[in-house]
């Protein structure tokens, strides 16, 4: 009996997992504010990017402020491979990445390991 | 805190368990207080080493996301929490498999962030290389300033011994110059007045002043260290398949998990702290970093050793092309010659028919003439001035010298001057090898011949050797004559010869080529560009214009064919790598589960959670490791 209620829970908690981490879930956006020349957009790095994907105005000098407060090695380098940046991100310290914006598009960054995925959109 | 405390913390308290569990069955030793103390010691390293992977865990769960430490939290939070449990009802314990993953995983993290770092040095090694000032003439005299201070048109004065601070021109003086730096060039070179200088290398032996004619990011040194940053953090396609891995690879471990538990439990029957034992192997042994870290760690080690000797690549995407390459293409003026026409042969009286052409000739600008005179130079002739210069269209000129006409120029001369037979002979012979021949005479008479031919350079012939050797397929692209073109072509050792290709013709060439080969194209000028976008791997000869270099997959800083082979074999030596730790990392991952998962019990072969620890640290350690050796490993280079 106590098997069948067991068998029972672990079949739910993998339903669950595959719920969870594998449903459609919708990431977190947001659309730099511009201030008379410059963009600039707060990030704040735990468990992965938050917000995920920021929206940039082309043509205006964007500058991305990584603060990483998650202890983990994981996401103690952020890159930008389009761009060639390879930055580290001590923890609880800001650190800014200066995006060129002169070419619409989408341009991925990721952590140096290549697990959490972040998007900046420039149109 | 720092990765390092936590784990001499995380070691520290581990170490008594440690010893008990190795001692106790060999003298019945016991830890003093039992599991009471295992109890303690666990949950300080929970608390203190094991936290953030924790912390980290939850937030990423937050996010519907997972990770490395997702693994660890799960597989180490639920051996400590069952071990609370059993503690208390009387059941087997097992805090110390807690305590040793912790400590295994950290010791990895450890050793992993000093080889990154150490991976990663090659860039930081190139900045080092930049003057930190310079001496500038400001209101006529020499001051020195910050480099950053130091503009386009400043007049810089370098001293023997001193760092060149950005790049220009010299206007004075000759030196010495060791660019190994830069180039990769061992041997120092002479730069004297309307040289290029470049900034970051170092003047040997002589004062000279130069013109700074770029400087801040449009040095050589800073595109260098931008090129090498953008290929270092690329990607190279055979990483596509990793990428997206860990997000469906984490949670796939954790269903993978529950059933190893499941199945265990609820149909093999064994009890509960057996099947979790086994549960919790599996999540141990599943960490992909090892899958994350095999591309980017290679791919800076090859590109960081390229960089170092003069041969930048510019992603991973050029590597795994490099692969395929079975078919190179030259372009030959500039790239397999030298690129600028030399005397190569003087008949008659050597002197006296040289000195007459170089007079002839001295203020001439057409190749030709250059050739002479610099010929006349390097054996140290008299040019004396000439009277009556007149120019014969389409023939030559002619000149009045020592009161007797003399002329310079070609063939057509002949229509109203004398050749005797031999020198006749010698003509066509010299023609017959795809030289320029000029006639030099005095009167009527031709009394010599000059033979004119772009040289090939002396590295040539052994880097077409070394590529053949290889088993590649050589082509020369040549907008000559075909005469010319295979006469080049044979003393280097080139396997066919296109010829007569217009500059605009030679991206078609190219995708002709392609039809059945994979090209790799070497060139350097301007006209080389679409060529160079067109091959599978462009090759950009760096001595060569600026948008060759943009055009190019793979660029060579000095301006050696040789480093040709050195670059495709350093590219495939990365690739190779890049697959090898792959292959090693999926290895651990996927064997590592059925393992894990007591497969192999009814063998009596089972992974303990502790073992499982040893394993995943191991795997992330052996992909950067191996990656580190290749900055070590011997380029076969024929």
């Amino acid at each position: 009996m106590v098997r069948i209620i067991v068998l029972i829970i672990g079949i739910l908690i993998i339903g669950f997992i595959a719920w969870w981490f594998f449903g459609k879930h919708e990431s977190e956006t947001e659309t730099a504010a511009v201030a008379s020349d410059q963009q600039d957009v707060d990030i704040l790095v735990k468990g992965g990017y938050s917000p995920e994907q920021v929206v940039l105005k082309q043509g205006v000098p964007a500058k991305l402020h990584f603060t990483r407060t998650d202890p983990s090695s994981c996401l103690d380098h952020v890159v930008f491979p389009d761009f060639g940046i390879n930055q580290a991100l001590p923890q609880n310290q800001e650190e800014t990445v200066t995006i060129d914006t002169n070419k619409p598009g989408e341009y991925e960054w990721a952590c140096g390991m290549d697990m959490f995925h972040g998007k900046v959109i420039i149109k | 805190m720092k990765i390092t405390t936590r784990f001499w913390i995380s070691l520290i308290l581990s170490l008594p368990m440690l010893i008990a569990m190795i001692v106790m069955p060999f003298t019945n030793w016991m830890l003093p207080g039992g599991e009471m103390t295992m109890l303690v010691l666990t949950t300080v390293i929970m608390l203190i080493s094991a936290r953030p992977f924790l912390s980290s865990a939850w937030s990423s769960f937050q996010k519907h996301h997972s990770n490395m430490d997702t693994l660890i939290a799960v597989g180490t939070g639920t051996a400590y929490v069952y071990s609370i449990y059993a503690m208390f009802t009387g059941k087997a314990v097992f805090f110390e498999s807690a305590a040793f993953v912790i400590t295994f995983v950290l010791l990895g993290q450890v050793l992993e962030e000093r080889m990154r770092d150490n991976a990663s040095s090659a860039i930081e090694k190139l900045m080092d290389l930049q003057a930190k000032d310079a001496e500038v003439k400001r209101d006529g005299k020499f001051v020195r300033l910050p480099l950053d201070k130091v503009a386009t048109d400043d007049l810089v004065r370098v001293r023997p011994g001193e760092k060149i601070a950005v790049d220009g021109k010299i206007v004075e003086g000759t030196s010495t110059v060791d660019e190994s730096m830069v180039t990769g060039e061992s041997m120092p070179v002479t730069r004297q007045v309307g040289d290029d200088v470049i900034g970051s290398t170092i003047n040997m032996t002589g004062t000279f002043v130069f013109r700074a004619e770029k400087v801040g990011d449009q040095t050589m040194l800073a595109q260098i260290v931008t090129l090498v940053k953008k290929a270092q953090s690329s990607h190279a396609p055979i990483q596509k398949l990793t990428d997206r891995v860990s997000d469906i690879f984490v949670p796939v471990v954790l269903m993978i998990a529950i059933l190893t538990f499941l199945i265990w439990y609820v149909f093999i029957g064994h009890d509960v702290a057996n099947s979790l034992i086994f549960a919790v192997s599996v999540v141990v042994i599943a960490c992909p970093c090892a899958l994350g870290l095999a591309t980017p760690t290679a791919l800076m080690v090859g590109t960081g050793r390229g960089a170092k000797m003069g041969i930048l690549i510019k992603n991973g995407e050029v590597l795994e092309k490099v692969n395929a390459v079975d078919t190179v293409v030259f372009d030959k003026t500039g790239t397999i010659t030298v690129g600028k026409p030399k005397v190569t042969d003087i008949v008659g009286d050597e002197k006296q028919v040289l000195t007459l052409a170089a007079q002839l000739e001295a203020s001439s600008e057409h190749p030709l003439a250059l050739a002479i005179t610099e010929e006349a130079q390097a054996q140290k002739i008299d040019v004396t001035a000439v009277s009556d210069f007149q120019a014969l269209s389409g023939k030559g000129v002619q000149a009045s010298i020592d009161g007797q006409r003399a002329f310079v120029g070609n063939s057509r001369l002949l229509e109203d001057a004398t050749i005797d037979d031999q020198l006749q002979q010698q003509m066509v012979q010299l023609q017959k090898e795809a030289k320029t021949v000029v006639l030099v005479g005095q009167r009527q008479q031709v009394i010599g011949l000059i033979a004119i031919q772009d040289t090939p350079k002396e590295t040539s012939e052994k880097a077409i050797t070394a590529l053949k050797s290889r088993g590649l397929k050589t082509v020369m692209l040549t907008g000559d004559n075909q005469q010319v073109a295979q006469a080049i072509a044979d003393e280097v050792g080139i396997d066919d010869v296109i010829a007569d290709v217009l500059p605009a013709e030679k991206a078609d060439e190219i995708k002709k080529l392609q039809e059945n080969y994979s090209v790799a194209f070497v060139g350097d000028g301007i006209n080389d560009a679409p060529a160079l976008t067109t091959a599978d791997v462009g090759i950009a000869m760096g001595a060569g214009t600026d948008v060759a270099i943009d055009a190019g997959g793979i660029v060579l800083v000095k301006n050696d064919l040789r480093d040709v082979d050195t670059a495709l074999a350093l590219s495939q030596k990365t690739f190779g790598r890049i697959k090898l730790n792959l292959f090693w990392a999926f290895v651990y991952n996927v064997l590592g589960i059925p393992v894990a998962a007591g497969v192999f019990y009814g063998f009596g072969f089972i992974l303990s959670p502790e073992i499982a620890g040893v394993a995943m640290a191991l795997s992330s350690l052996s992909v950067v490791i191996s990656s580190v050796l290749l900055g070590q490993s011997k380029l076969t280079t024929s």
